[in-house]
């Protein structure tokens, strides 16, 4: 599985990093994501699910290899 | 009027722009005023005609000002998604100026409005306080209720939500210095939002005196609360305290109250009509469609028979409600359109909008478009449970919160605002509507909607709930 982000709609929220601290960040200066691993380990796969579900402005995509 | 009325009064050498055709034009608009009567009279169907009539790209003109509205999901993802360089929001609203006050967010250049719109108390870890807080001020609104009786939901949600966003935003030693009157004067300020500013936003009409007495009604009441607490002495910590403190260079205050009260109007505006139109038109999308309060009942006693309180579950899921605030959201969005000012020539597909040119996106027309939405005027909270997503599938078509970068900063913020005051209200009291079902409607006389009064419903304390 990979994660894809649009950085054209996240704003920081951080909502991501919550959900699944090992694989999202926030630059708070930025009010942008940082992506930590882009491809995680699949034991994270429940925890970056709920980041796509939970992100308020819909800017992360899990992609399937 | 036909479309030759509208083209008299401009220049040939404006209807044909290099580099891409000039947006088609919408019948009907008069000399000078254009279509601005018309957006003040019956907004959603003048939106709705330009769609019609043009099709995905149509130019309307507010006096002397081209509006370039742009419709459908494939349109309207383009103009989320140019950058603020091109598209600026700021310039596009002119009616909020008077509003905020000089030098206030919208006044700053790009960079600093960028810094001032990162608002810290949005972000997620704040958010278990908020809750906390919105259910707190929920009890205290409805401790005013008999076991049965009546309200005006524009009134209550109104008046609810100053409470909250001056509590969640600006901090609770502020919130226990504002009275009832505070909320009343709020309101006069949204009611001075009238698109004739579109010509002047400062035209002596009634709705613009309001407004100005109102904005100088809020200054006194903020420059009473500063007196006091610089009499007594105490420092209260809340972000009135921060800006009261921050010094000039030569030690006197950096903030006058006229400049901390507009940074405070600003800050409430955008989650204050909004979160209280949202609220009433939930409870009356459930009170006319009772197929869909029953279970959501159900739900709400389900998920709090574990005991834990409000601020807990509201925020974690509660499908049921979550999904009818959504539905109330697409079918009464509370802005109708918004706006941004070209600031360099802008392109779609074929047309060209040129600099100095309004563009718009409405989120009243997109949220009906039965190309999304099957059905599209029917309350269907279904539409968004797992499978059929109509909003996920739609990013671009379900808009109520805008989309792209600029979308609503306070949607989490307001969803969890809004779960943790239905958790309360619906768990408490049976609600039922005062008047006839068809005689809700919204007021789109003024830029901001707000629910047209009368508006009321009666209310009974549910049986077993606490007193």
């Amino acid at each position: 599985m990979r994660v894809r982000i649009d950085l054209d709609l996240c704003q920081g929220h951080g909502t991501c990093a919550a959900e699944a601290p090992e694989v999202f960040s926030v630059d708070e200066k930025e009010s942008k994501v940082i992506l930590l691993q882009e491809r995680p380990l699949e034991a994270l796969r429940a925890q970056v699910k709920a980041a796509v579900k939970y992100c308020p402005t819909r800017a992360i995509t899990l992609i399937e290899d | 009027m036909t479309t030759a009325d509208y083209a008299s009064d401009t220049a040939p050498s404006e209807v044909v722009h290099p580099g891409g055709a000039a947006p088609p034009r919408v019948s009907g608009g008069i000399p000078l005023l254009g279509h601005l009567l018309q957006l003040r009279r019956d907004p959603i169907e003048l939106l709705d005609r330009a769609h019609r009539e043009c099709g995905e790209v149509a130019e309307l003109r507010l006096a002397n000002q081209p509006l370039v509205m742009f419709y459908g999901e494939e349109a309207q993802e383009a103009f989320f998604r140019a950058p603020d360089e091109q598209l600026d929001q700021a310039a596009a609203y002119p009616f909020m100026k008077p509003i905020f006050g000089e030098g206030v967010v919208f006044d700053a250049p790009p960079e600093r409005r960028k810094e001032a719109l990162r608002n810290q108390s949005l972000r997620e870890k704040q958010m278990r306080g908020h809750a906390e807080v919105i259910a707190a001020e929920t009890e205290r609104m409805v401790q005013r209720f008999g076991a049965e009786g009546e309200i005006d939901l524009l009134d209550f949600f109104a008046e609810l939500t100053i409470y909250t966003s001056s509590s969640c935003l600006i901090g609770k030693p502020f919130r226990e210095e504002l009275t009832p009157e505070f909320a009343k004067v709020y309101h006069d300020l949204e009611q001075g939002t009238d698109a004739i500013a579109y010509v002047n936003a400062n035209l002596p009409i009634a709705s613009f005196r309001k407004r100005d007495r109102a904005r100088k009604r809020l200054v006194e009441l903020v420059t009473a609360i500063m007196e006091a607490r610089k009499r007594a002495g105490e420092q209260k910590g809340d972000l009135l305290d921060v800006l009261m403190r921050l010094p000039k260079p030569d030690g006197s205050p950096r903030f006058s109250a006229d400049e901390i009260t507009g940074m405070f109007i600003s800050m409430m505006f955008a989650g204050h009509h909004t979160t209280s139109g949202t609220a009433a038109w939930t409870l009356l999308e459930l009170l006319r469609n009772p197929q869909h309060m029953k279970p959501l009942l159900g739900e709400l006693d389900t998920i709090f028979a574990d005991g834990q309180d409000v601020s807990y579950h509201a925020l974690r899921e509660i499908p049921r409600l979550e999904n009818a605030i959504k539905e109330a959201l697409r079918l009464h969005p509370p802005l109708i359109v918004v706006m941004r000012k070209v600031a360099y020539d802008f392109h779609y597909k074929g047309w060209t909008v040129k600099a100095g040119k309004l563009v718009g996106a409405s989120p009243a027309i997109s949220n009906r478009l039965p190309e999304c939405f099957p059905e599209p005027d029917r309350f269907d909270p279904d539409r968004y449970v797992e499978g059929r997503e109509e909003d996920r599938l739609h990013p671009f078509g379900w808009i109520p919160f805008g989309a792209g970068r600029h979308r609503c900063v306070g949607a989490a913020f307001a969803m969890i605002q809004l779960k943790a005051v239905f958790s309360v209200l619906l768990r408490r009291f049976e609600f039922a509507l005062a008047q006839p079902a068809d005689t809700y409607r919204n007021d789109h006389s003024k830029m901001v909607v707000q629910l047209q009064q009368p508006c009321r419903v009666r209310y009974r304390r549910r049986e077993g709930a606490p007193a």
